[in-house]
């Protein structure tokens, strides 16, 4: 009974899982073009550095602290208006997409500010002794030194972004989550729930998993 | 070979490589200012190998770190190979830079690059053509002597190796000067030597001229041609590495020498001697000539060795030796008063009569 049960609501589970990797996508890439060089401007304009601005690094800083305080949920129906000029809808999963762009470029900025801050200063000394320019010094000190922190660090926001994508639901925006409190929460319907719970333990497992090996494999220390 | 001396009537720069004027280096803390640097001067002349010693904390690591302007001095001048460095813009300074190179204690390679990469790196700072790039590392790496590791990870060599790679990295741009910021300080003393013979070799064939902070003098006996001592930021004692080692001045100068020339005779042994302990110097060519066996000779004492050490530093040998004379005591008398003519320092450690 239960097996023809969810054969039955299959179809949907499908959709829902490429809604959730739709919107998961979009958000993480958004988010790796953004708050990568958010990220290394942290690092580069703070006391002592080769680009210290420390204006630029308490105002970015302060937006990213700003961003990330708001609760997800208040987020997404925040940005609303946002959402609709920029992407002509405040429903759906590309409209659920912005808001958690949003909620995930601070968050993978500090990621990655916290990688590069790892990396022994020495190096860095060694490449300004060398003569070498800030932009090399980022392209081929910091971003190959912090990368395997920065693939685990982005392992980390996708792997958050699928709990927020949860709530995407109260925007219409469908996935995985959404369908486990339709059915499970609205409709008492364990078998859908925990369906979906297993479908979204092992998409999170699989994404560490990758995560850590390709992280190991960049890694040369 | 190695240029010597302040020429004078030169000009006024003479054949000076690096020219520090007053130098002056504060560190603002919560505690209050803390001076790491306390008025140097000093000038280093071209092919110079230039050693300053000094126990941690002593301002040896912020001087040298002022050179090519890691820290940015407080006050004072630096002048390398004719260039003010304090006043250059940022691109300026960084094209001076190519020419001053610096190798570190901890190596600081990028892990993530290969050995080969490395160093090009250094290259493309230069903005060599990608093609003279390969040609180089290869020449750098044939040099130092890792020529078949081009294609492996830092992490997969050894502590010399890694330094090696920072050595072929310093030198990528033909520098006229190289600073070593306790190069061989991380490296066990087989490996110290080798790099050392090998910071030699770039000093004697590329005429590089070298500064080098270390807290071992042995290092400074290996490879120095000059020697300053610092302390509390100051430099308490300078000059010809082996006139500081034949004749320190300062206390601690004296308790640095003492590290490589060691002379602690056992309480046991020397009261069990019955004759005169004296301690003998010898310098330079007076080791050579034998004036134990002409003292032994003329004089009716006998003399029986206690301790004794001849180190060469710069091959030149310096001689310290503790011997008991025996004799009666006008011959004893005798006997030292001769050597005191002969050598440079006699010191009668215990007196017999």
């Amino acid at each position: 009974m239960p097996l023809d049960h969810i054969v039955s609501i299959l179809p949907e589970l499908n959709k829902a899982f490429f809604e959730t990797l739709y919107m998961v996508g979009i958000s993480l890439t958004v988010s790796i073009i953004v708050g990568l060089p958010l990220g290394i401007l942290l690092f580069v304009t703070d006391r002592g550095l080769f680009l210290e601005q420390i204006l630029v690094k308490n105002v970015v800083g302060f937006i990213v602290n700003l961003v990330r305080s708001v609760p997800f949920i208040i987020l997404l129906v925040a940005l609303i208006p946002f959402t609709n000029w920029l992407v002509g809808t405040t429903i759906g999963p590309t409209a659920a997409s912005v808001a958690l762009s949003v909620a995930a470029i601070p968050f993978f900025a500090r990621v990655v500010e916290t990688s590069i801050r790892e990396i022994d200063k020495g190096v860095i000394e060694a490449a300004i002794a060398v003569g070498a320019t800030p932009w090399m010094i980022i392209r081929e000190v910091l971003l190959p030194e912090a990368r395997p922190g920065i693939i685990q660090g982005a392992t980390l926001t996708l792997i958050s972004l699928i709990a927020y994508s949860a709530m995407a639901g109260i925007v219409g925006g469908g996935g995985v989550g959404d369908l486990a409190i339709r059915y499970g929460y609205y409709r008492y319907d364990n078998t859908i729930m925990f369906t979906t719970i297993i479908v979204l333990v092992l998409l999170v497992q699989v994404i560490q998993l990758a995560g850590d090996i390709f992280s190991k494999i960049v890694d040369k220390r | 070979m190695i240029v010597k001396g302040h020429v004078e009537g030169l000009g006024e720069r003479g054949d000076a490589m690096i020219r520090v004027e007053n130098l002056v280096k504060e560190y603002k803390t919560k505690k209050g200012i803390i001076i790491g640097v306390d008025h140097v001067n000093v000038t280093i002349e071209k092919g110079e190998v230039f050693g300053i010693v000094g126990y941690s904390g002593a301002g040896k690591s912020s001087f040298i770190r002022c050179l090519n302007l890691l820290e940015t001095p407080s006050n004072g001048e630096i002048y390398i190979d004719g260039v003010g460095l304090t006043s250059l813009s940022k691109q300026e300074l960084r094209a001076a830079r190519l020419k001053i190179g610096m190798i570190f204690q901890h190596f600081y390679l990028i892990s993530a690059k290969t050995v080969a990469e490395n160093i090009a790196f250094a290259l493309k700072a230069a903005n060599h053509p990608r093609k003279e790039i390969n040609d180089r590392v290869h020449e750098l790496l044939e040099m130092v002597g890792l020529a078949d590791k081009a294609e492996v990870y830092p992490a997969q060599l050894s502590g010399g190796q890694k330094q090696r790679v920072g050595i072929a990295r310093a030198l990528a741009n033909n520098p006229s000067v190289l600073l070593c910021d306790e190069a061989t300080s991380a490296l066990d003393p087989s490996t110290t030597k080798s790099i050392l013979k090998l910071l030699k070799k770039i000093n004697k064939e590329l005429g590089i001229t070298i500064v080098l902070i270390t807290h071992e003098m042995e290092v400074v006996k290996e490879i120095c041609d000059r020697v300053a001592v610092m302390q509390d930021g100051k430099f308490v004692e300078e000059g010809p590495v082996y006139e500081v080692f034949a004749h320190p001045q300062e206390e601690l100068t004296k308790h640095f020498i003492s590290s490589v020339l060691q002379f602690d005779l056992p309480a046991a042994i020397v009261e069990h001697c019955a004759g005169t302990i004296v301690k003998i110097q010898f310098k330079g060519a007076v080791a050579g000539e034998g004036v134990i066996s002409d003292m032994l000779q003329q004089f009716n004492v006998k003399g029986n060795f206690l301790h004794g050490k001849i180190e060469y530093i710069q091959d030149i040998p310096l001689g310290i030796f503790i011997m008991e004379l025996q004799g009666s005591s006008s011959a004893v008398a005798d006997a030292i008063s001769y050597l005191e003519k002969r050598t440079e320092q006699v010191e009668v450690i215990r007196d017999a009569a």
